[in-house]
Formats: C-alpha cells, sequence, structure tokens
C-alpha cells in the first residue's frame, strides 16, 4: 500500500501525469483481455498437439493425455501455496537482521 | 605457441595483477584481452598431466587436462570475459582484479591434477569472492562478506583435513573417484559441498551474493557453486547421496525464490535449485547423467550471467533492488528486458534455447535408470523453475505494475555483454551440437523430439497459467525469509547473549546473596556472644526470679 503511494508520488514527480509513453499499450485492459485470450488458445494448442505426436514418456502415468499440462499445473499450485504457508512462518520484515538480537529486556537488570 | 605448458590460471592472474598496477587507459585493454588469451592457452593444453612441480615435498600435477576439465575452464573464461565486459566501465579497478583472481582460483581448480592443487586455488578463490562480495561497499555488504568468507574458511579447513586424511592413509593426493567410507571421504564430500551450497549450509549464498556490486554479482554467480559441481564429477560420481542432497536443493531454491522479494536474492535462490539439477546429476552418475551435469553447468553460468547482468543493469541504473519497487521498466529498457527475458527462458528450459538441451538430458538419465520418483520431483521442479525465476524475475521487475521508475538502457559495455550472452543462450538451444561436441563422454542425446516439445511446452505454459492464476497469491512483501543462517546471525549471538545475560544476573544474585548472608553472619557473630553472656533478656528474667526469691524471703521473716 505504502509502496504504491511511493510510486504514485514518484510518477508526479518525475514525470508529468499526462505523459503517455507508447509502451503503455501493454497494460491496457483490452490488450490484457486480448493476452489472455492468446494465451489460452496457445495453451489449448499444446494439449490439442498430443493427437497428433504420440507422446513416448518413461512412466506409463506420463503417457496420458495432457499429463504435463496437468502436472505442471498442479505441482505448480502445491509449490505456491506450500510457499505461501511457509512464508507465515520464516516471513519476518527486511530490517529483521539489521537490529540485531531483541534484548530489551536486559537493559532493566544490568 | 607455449614451448612450455602455462597454466591457464597464472595467465588470469597475471593479468589480473596488471590490470591493477596499469595506467587506467590499459586497463579495459588487458582486462579484456586476459580471458581470451587464457581460453586460447586453455584450449592449447593437451589430455592428461601436464606440468607437476614439488609443494612441501610432494610432486603435485598442477595442470592436468581432459575434455570435462576443459570444459568447464573454457567456460569460466568465457565468463570472465562476459563479467569484464559487463563491468569494465564501471567497477574499480580491485574489483575487476578481485573478480579475475577470482575467476582464476575457479580455472586452476579445473586443471587441478591433484588435491593440494585443488585446495589451494579453492582458498584463492573463497578470498578473492569474498572481496568482491565487499566492493558491494555498504554496511551490510562488509557484514555479508565476513559471514561469507567464515563459512568458507570453515569448508576450507574440512575439506583440508579431508584432504591431508587420504594423503596420510593411502599417501596419494590423486584426484580420483573416491567412496564414502571413511572419515577422509566424508570430510572432502563436506567441504565440496559446502561450496555446492548444499543443505544445511545453502543460505551463505543467497546472503552474500545480493549485497555485491551490481557487476560483482555477475561474477560471483559463475564459479564458486559450479567448481564445486566439477570437483564432484571428479571425486564421488555416482554417490547415490547427492540424488537427495541435490532433490532438497531443488526444492529448496524454488520455495525461497517464492517468498523473495529482492530481485539478486531471488536469481541466488534459483542458482541453488540449478545447481541441485547439476547434483542430481551427479548421484545418478551414468554417462548421460555426467553429461547432462557438465552441460547443464555449462549452460546454466550463461543464462544465470545473463540474468545477474540483467539485473544488475537495472539495480545500476535505479538503485533499487526490491521487486515491491520495481515494475515497468519494460518501458525504457526493453533491450535489458528482452536479455533478461531471454535468460528468464533458458533457464525454465524453454526449447531453442540452452536450459532445454541441457536440463533434459539430466531428467533423461533419471527416467533411464528406472528412478521414477526421482523422474517425476525433476519434472514438477521444471515446471517450478519456470514459475520462481522464468516468470516472476522478469515479471515483477519489468512489467506488473507501473512504478513510476524510467530509467533509461544501461552503459554500452553493459549492453554488449548482455547481447552477447542472450546470443549464446540461443546459438547453444539451436545448434546443440556445439556443446555436446565438448561433453565428456560420447552424447548421443537427441533433445529435439516432437513429444519432447510438446510435453516441455505443456509443462511450461501451464506452471505459467499457475503463476497468473495464484498472482494474489504472490504479492512481494518486504521481508526476508528465514533460513538457516538464522542460526548464526540470531540464534548463536542471542544464546550467547542469553548465556552472558543469565551469568550477568547469576553474578548479581551470588553477590546478593553473599551480602545477605554476610550481614546476617557479622550481626550474628557480634551478637551472638553478647546474648549468650550479657543478653538483656536472660538478665530481666533474673532480676524477676531474684525479686520473686526476695519477696519469697520477706514473706518467709515477716510470716
Amino acid at each position: 500500500m505504502i509502496s504504491d503511494n511511493q510510486a504514485a508520488d514518484k510518477q508526479a514527480s518525475e514525470k508529468p501525469a499526462s505523459d503517455n509513453h507508447a509502451g503503455d499499450w501493454l497494460v491496457r485492459p483490452a490488450t490484457i483481455r486480448r493476452l489472455w485470450w492468446l494465451f489460452g488458445i496457445i495453451l489449448a494448442g499444446t494439449v490439442a498437439a498430443q493427437f497428433f505426436i504420440p507422446v513416448h514418456a518413461y512412466f506409463a502415468l506420463a503417457e496420458m493425455f495432457g499429463f504435463n499440462a496437468a502436472y505442471g499445473f498442479l505441482t505448480c499450485v502445491a509449490m505456491v501455496v506450500f510457499a505461501k504457508v511457509l512464508g507465515w512462518v520464516l516471513k519476518r520484515p527486511a530490517d529483521y537482521y539489521e537490529h540485531g538480537p531483541d534484548f530489551s529486556a536486559e537493559s532493566d537488570d544490568v | 605457441m607455449f614451448e612450455f605448458v602455462m597454466p591457464p590460471a597464472v595467465i588470469m592472474i597475471i593479468g589480473a595483477l596488471l590490470v591493477a598496477v596499469s595506467r587506467p587507459a590499459l586497463r579495459p585493454l588487458i582486462a579484456l584481452a586476459t580471458p581470451l588469451i587464457t581460453l586460447y592457452a586453455i584450449w592449447q593444453i593437451p589430455d592428461g598431466v601436464q606440468l607437476t612441480a614439488m609443494f612441501l615435498g610432494y610432486e603435485v600435477q598442477v595442470v592436468e587436462s581432459s575434455p570435462l576439465r576443459r570444459l568447464f575452464a573454457t567456460v569460466f573464461a568465457i565468463m570472465a570475459f562476459g563479467g569484464v565486459l559487463f563491468a569494465f566501465r564501471q567497477s574499480k579497478w580491485w574489483e575487476l582484479t578481485a573478480a579475475m583472481i577470482y575467476a582464476a582460483g575457479a580455472i586452476g581448480v579445473s586443471f587441478a591434477g591433484d588435491l593440494i592443487v585443488m585446495f589451494l586455488f579453492w582458498e584463492l578463490m573463497a578470498l578473492f569472492s569474498t572481496v568482491v562480495v565487499w566492493c558491494g561497499g555498504s554496511e551490510s555488504a562488509r557484514r555479508a562478506g565476513i559471514r561469507y568468507a567464515i563459512i568458507h574458511l570453515l569448508g576450507g579447513i574440512i575439506l583440508k583435513i579431508g584432504i591431508e586424511g587420504l594423503i596420510v592413509h593411502t599417501g596419494s593426493p590423486e584426484i580420483r573417484a573416491l567412496a564414502l567410507n571413511n572419515f577422509d571421504t566424508w570430510m572432502i564430500f563436506i567441504g565440496v559441498l559446502i561450496n555446492a551450497a548444499a543443505p544445511p549450509i545453502s543460505a551463505w549464498l543467497a546472503d552474500a551474493y545480493p549485497e555485491s556490486s551490481p557487476m560483482g554479482g555477475v561474477f560471483l554467480s559463475a564459479f564458486t557453486t559450479k567448481t564445486a559441481i566439477l570437483s564432484l564429477i571428479l571425486l564421488f560420481p555416482g554417490q547415490p547421496l547427492l540424488i537427495w542432497i541435490g532433490l532438497w536443493m531443488i526444492f529448496y531454491g524454488i520455495i525461497f525464490a517464492l517468498l523473495e522479494n529482492d530481485m539478486r536474492r531471488i536469481l541466488s535462490y534459483s542458482i541453488v535449485n540449478q545447481v541441485g539439477f547439476m547434483v542430481v546429476a551427479v548421484g545418478i552418475g551414468t554417462e548421460l547423467a555426467l553429461n547432462g551435469a557438465a552441460a547443464h553447468a555449462f549452460t546454466h553460468i550463461i543464462y544465470k550471467a545473463l540474468l545477474f547482468m540483467s539485473a544488475g543493469a537495472v539495480l545500476y541504473q535505479t538503485g533499487r533492488r526490491k521487486c515491491s519497487e520495481l515494475g515497468g521498466l519494460y518501458r525504457t529498457m526493453p533491450l535489458t528486458m528482452i536479455c533478461g527475458v531471454i535468460g528468464a527462458l533458458s533457464i525454465s528450459a524453454f526449447p531453442l534455447t540452452s536450459g532445454f538441451i541441457s536440463k533434459s538430458m539430466i531428467s533423461s538419465a533419471a527416467g533411464g535408470q528406472e528412478l521414477m520418483l526421482v523422474w517425476y520431483l525433476l519434472v514438477a521442479a521444471s515446471a517450478g523453475v519456470f514459475l520462481h525465476a522464468g516468470i516472476k524475475f522478469p515479471w515483477f521487475v519489468f512489467f506488473q505494475k507501473d512504478s513510476g521508475l524510467r530509467p533509461p538502457e544501461p552503459p554500452w559495455n553493459m549492453r554488449i555483454a548482455m547481447i552477447l550472452f542472450a546470443a549464446a543462450c540461443i546459438v547453444l538451444g539451436v545448434f546443440p551440437g556445439l556443446l555436446y561436441s565438448l561433453l565428456p563422454f560420447d552424447a548421443s542425446y537427441v533433445p529435439y523430439t516432437a513429444d519432447h516439445v510438446v510435453t516441455q511446452l505443456q509443462l511450461l505454459l501451464f506452471a505459467g497459467l499457475a503463476f497468473f492464476v495464484l498472482l494474489p497469491l504472490m504479492k512481494r512483501t518486504d521481508t526476508v525469509s528465514l533460513d538457516f543462517d538464522w542460526i548464526y546471525r540470531r540464534g548463536l549471538p542471542g544464546l550467547l547473549r542469553g548465556v552472558e545475560k543469565s551469568l550477568i544476573s547469576a553474578q548479581h544474585l551470588i553477590g546478593t546473596s553473599v551480602r545477605v548472608v554476610g550481614r546476617h553472619l557479622n550481626a550474628w557473630i557480634t551478637e551472638k556472644p553478647y546474648q549468650l553472656f550479657s543478653s538483656r533478656s536472660p538478665m530481666g528474667q533474673t532480676a524477676i526470679w531474684m525479686a520473686v526469691l526476695l519477696a519469697f524471703v520477706i514473706i518467709l521473716a515477716i510470716v
């Protein structure tokens, strides 16, 4: 949230708001919609290609129709979810190591 | 050309020293020519032991060549050239010199005929890579450099214990395939694996590399872990334990890269991930697998250097390293973006890129050995690589939200270095024979079969679909992830401070109790005699009894 605000400030300070760079067509909703359609067609194409190209794999399961598509998608979902869960345990603020161990209680004793 | 064999590493060291002492105008020329002359020298060395010397009473083999060693030395020299080209106008001379001596160490290890020479160049790499980390120049770079040096010097000591034990027990420092059946070989195994960033000591890599300068990171990405892979191929081919160590590294790299926010730390974790593929291949140990490990090291050095160049160019131009502060840079840095994307496609092993022709050898080797679980995990990992490095890095740096940054393209030397390495990724991917002809074993491997291309595209593109579908889960947070290094950055210092703290309170407790006990003892000693001989209460009682007695006597007298 903060970074968004900072980014907005920066954009305001470094570039006039009216600046319409040629590269912006890529982020227009219409373009993004078209890209999703294109991506979907390519995805379908890679699976449909298996009708014409028989797959020889080392193991039987991997020769199933569309195995790699399903396997690639599902394992990636599993990895992202696992990383997310692990993140709750392992993530710390970026300056975590800069302050050294927290011994605030110590000052009372000495 | 050379009458005697000049060790290529020595050529590189001489060049590095010349860079240090020469006039600034000559420096670029010397720095760029040295890796090329070294590369020429590498290819002049015929197979076999070529140069020996006496060292500490041992006849050591300073230069021994073989196709495998030549392959690694070649890519190290190419890497040194690309790195120098990327860095020579921006780096200070000491960073260039340190990086070149670091590269010389890697080339020296490649040609080391015995463990003594290997160890000497190994330590040379440790020392000068530390200097390269320090060239990051910040306080955090200084601290990370010290941690990096401690890990590598400790690893060096472990390696040295193993080497000395092996020499004492077998009488030969020769580099040969070793079995993990005694203390000495275990020590060598652990010492080499520390440099490969194997678990649990993986954290040094992602701790130190991102703290280097934009140029230094390019050098650091290449040498240390890949010399460790060469050493594993030479010393422990087919050691089954390596398969599981490598698989751990692969998934560790993916998961931690997914959690990470710093763009060069994402790439650092993906080094661990890619080295994991090579470690698995060494563990499988067949000719195809070892070819795969060597080929993957070759292609990996080039595309990972390209990725680090791309990230380094962004860092150099914007001064920002966090994904949460970057984004939208494709507008003004299209060339850097394209080169970064080529590197990202290569690391993901897309068809027509260099990663495709090398990584597939490793999974084929696993399939060929009927290692079903390993094969399925490697395929999942290939999808995961696309997820964490192939899309995540370019997406968050060059696309995603508009950060408002409009940096120009990096200086021309950085651009040329990126273009050369991007071209190398494509050329190797389109003409795999170029690389296959250099491999240690006869390669009859055919990467481009129709079904292989189709299955690989399915796998990767659906991994990409998973990325964009799960984009809300991947929102960047300004965080670090705890790793094994927590133990020596927080745990041990915390434990020591805890011990210190409890010692201090123990001191207080003892002091207080001694004072209290002493006061009581003192009081007791001074008051007890008084109580015994002249205390008031017995006297009062005596007085009462005397009075009672007197009264009794008086009563008796009256009566």
